[in-house]
């Protein structure tokens, strides 16, 4: 067996006066933004990810609110309904992809490597949903712009408050998308998504009002993306989210996020 | 067995009574090493003699069942978080969707005081395939692009895991010269191969590992010297298999035409015997048994 543990302990400190030495010669600006625009770069080369998130609810936004831009849907304008509907299912999309891309880094080993460099699991997580969160962003000034040309109309004001709604209401889905990331394969990934997010489309009435009461009517409302859609209510002038709608989103945002940081926790345990 | 007799130089790197298991496995049995800096020390051993989880210690990214491990006098997760550390592990393939240059700049700005990225990527001999997507490259192409990765980070130790899998020959050769350059900057250098050649050629030192333990740890010469064995080759014609078996300290033989080759366990002794009974024998050459010699045996004699 090696005997070579005995001079050890008391050299120690002077192997960490000369260390630096090294890597002061060569020091450079360290520039924190570089992986934050390389994710970004990252994702919107990928472009599968555009096709949930932007290309179909555009196209759903005009081919369905196009040719009926003067009837009535939920007691909206049928144009600002469905625009908040297609924002609603677009953004989920977008922010949910933003953590699911977890899972293609996991299936390279990219996580490992990571983790045996300086870059913090808080930073790494906080990048995936700022990705998730521009990407989304993209779709709703998208999706806006197409409203606005069928016709949809509100005070200035009231597009920052929608957004700002639809922003909070993301959250859930945000957490939702890390959870995907650590606990599914990338093959897996593309059904997965396209099925949550059109349940969660589906129930919340993004493609039309859910009934007025019953059981579909107490399940949509106990869902974010109901209040997603809702959001497109502040057109109408008055808080388009009620205490209810708050309680909802912020039960929802507290539970995933909770089991996203455990299904985090449990990727990058020491396996 | 105590290969390494002489008091270690200034420890930068301490294992000290690491053990870990998986489940009824152990992987690593209790393991205690120290590393100077600037060393370039090579992890030899057979597939499950515990290579990868000491590494994997090392690196944090698994936690011991108990010993410790001091990196620069830091534990292993907080030598990590400061960027004196820097890993090339082995992986399935690189992220997609960025060009070799954005990788490689990814990877350096992650790191406190990186090396140029022109530098690392001329290092890595990937000047030249800057601006291909990492999705387009060949498994050699890859694994320079890990090398460069790694390098850039402009760390204090390497860990290099099976770095030269997957290059060509002349690839290897480049890998080795660039790895040269950056030991001769007194970074400490570990990396775990199954190609006993490099090992030979480019480490100063030597862990040999088996079942999860140390079976010899020195330079190349120490190690071999270790097992003893030497080989006496000669020509020597008109001689039967069975005599030269009886001849004192030979313990194998063989034969090629007029060429014996004899393995010894006293190769002075086989050579008096020799010299004093068969007066044709010429051409001797007598050489002590090679690295992988060594590792056969000592790795077989820790597994008995």
């Amino acid at each position: 067996m090696s005997t070579t543990m005995n001079s050890s302990l008391d050299t120690t400190m002077s192997t960490v006066a000369t260390a630096p030495d090294i890597r002061a010669r060569r020091s450079t600006a360290h520039r924190p933004t570089t992986y934050l625009r390389s994710e970004w770069l990252r994702t919107i080369r990928n472009r599968r990810f555009f096709v949930f998130s932007l290309v179909i609810p555009l196209v759903l936004l005009l081919v369905i609110a196009g040719p009926n831009r003067n009837q009535t849907l939920g007691g909206l304008p049928f144009a600002t309904y469905y625009m908040t509907g297609m924002v609603a299912w677009g953004s989920m999309a977008a922010v949910i992809a933003g953590g699911a891309r977890i899972a293609a880094e996991r299936s390279v080993g990219w996580n490992r490597q990571l983790r045996v460099t300086p870059l913090r699991p808080s930073v790494y997580l906080a990048t995936k949903v700022a990705t998730g969160y521009a990407l989304a962003s993209i779709s709703i000034v998208l999706l806006y712009a197409a409203g606005i040309s069928l016709g949809v109309r509100m005070p200035f004001g009231r597009w920052f408050e929608m957004s700002g709604l639809i922003l909070v209401g993301l959250i859930p889905f945000a957490a939702l998308g890390v959870v995907l990331g650590h606990l599914l394969t990338v093959d897996s990934m593309g059904p997965a998504m396209g099925g949550i997010t059109s349940l969660f489309g589906l129930l919340g009435g993004a493609w039309g009002p859910i009934a007025d009461h019953g059981v579909m009517r107490a399940l949509g409302e106990g869902l974010p993306s109901y209040w997603l859609v809702q959001s497109g209510r502040v057109g109408l002038g008055g808080g388009a989210w009620p205490a209810r709608a708050w309680i909802v989103v912020a039960v929802w945002s507290i539970v995933l996020v909770r089991v996203a940081v455990w299904a985090h926790r449990r990727d990058t345990g020491k396996v | 067995m105590t290969p390494h007799q002489a008091p270690p130089p200034a420890g930068g790197i301490r294992l000290s009574g690491l053990k870990k298991s998986f489940g009824s496995v152990t992987a690593v049995a209790g393991i205690d090493l120290v590393l100077a800096p600037g060393e370039t020390v090579a992890l030899l051993g057979p597939n499950g003699a515990g290579k990868s989880t000491t590494l994997d210690l090392l690196l944090g990214l698994l936690d011991p069942d108990s010993g410790e491990i001091a990196v620069f006098g830091q534990s292993p997760a907080q030598a990590v978080a400061d960027g004196r550390v820097v890993a090339m592990l082995q992986t399935g393939s690189l992220i997609q969707y960025l060009t070799v240059r954005e990788l490689v700049e990814t990877v350096a700005s992650l790191y406190p005081c990186p090396r140029p990225v022109e530098e690392a990527l001329e290092l890595a001999g990937l000047s030249r395939l800057q601006d291909r997507w990492t999705q387009k490259l060949s498994g050699g192409e890859a694994q320079r692009v890990r090398f460069a990765c790694a390098v850039v980070a402009n760390a204090d130790l390497l860990v290099l895991d099976e770095p030269t899998v997957a290059l060509d020959v002349e690839s290897r050769r480049d890998f080795w010269a660039a790895l040269r350059r950056i030991a001769g900057e007194g970074r400490t250098i570990v990396f775990a191969t199954h190609y006993m050649e490099e090992a030979e050629a480019f480490a100063d030192r030597i862990v040999l590992m088996a079942d999860g333990r140390i079976v010899a740890d020195g330079s190349t010469s120490e190690i071999t010297a270790m097992v003893g064995t030497r080989t006496i080759r000669a020509t020597l014609p008109d001689v039967s298999m069975d005599d030269l078996r009886s001849v004192a300290g030979v313990v194998g033989v063989e034969r090629h035409g007029d060429t014996i080759v004899l393995t010894c366990n006293d190769s002075d002794r086989a050579l008096r015997a020799l010299l004093a009974d068969h007066t044709t024998i010429s051409d001797i050459e007598v050489r002590s048994g090679g690295l992988e010699q060594a590792f056969l045996e000592l790795t077989a004699e820790a597994t008995r």
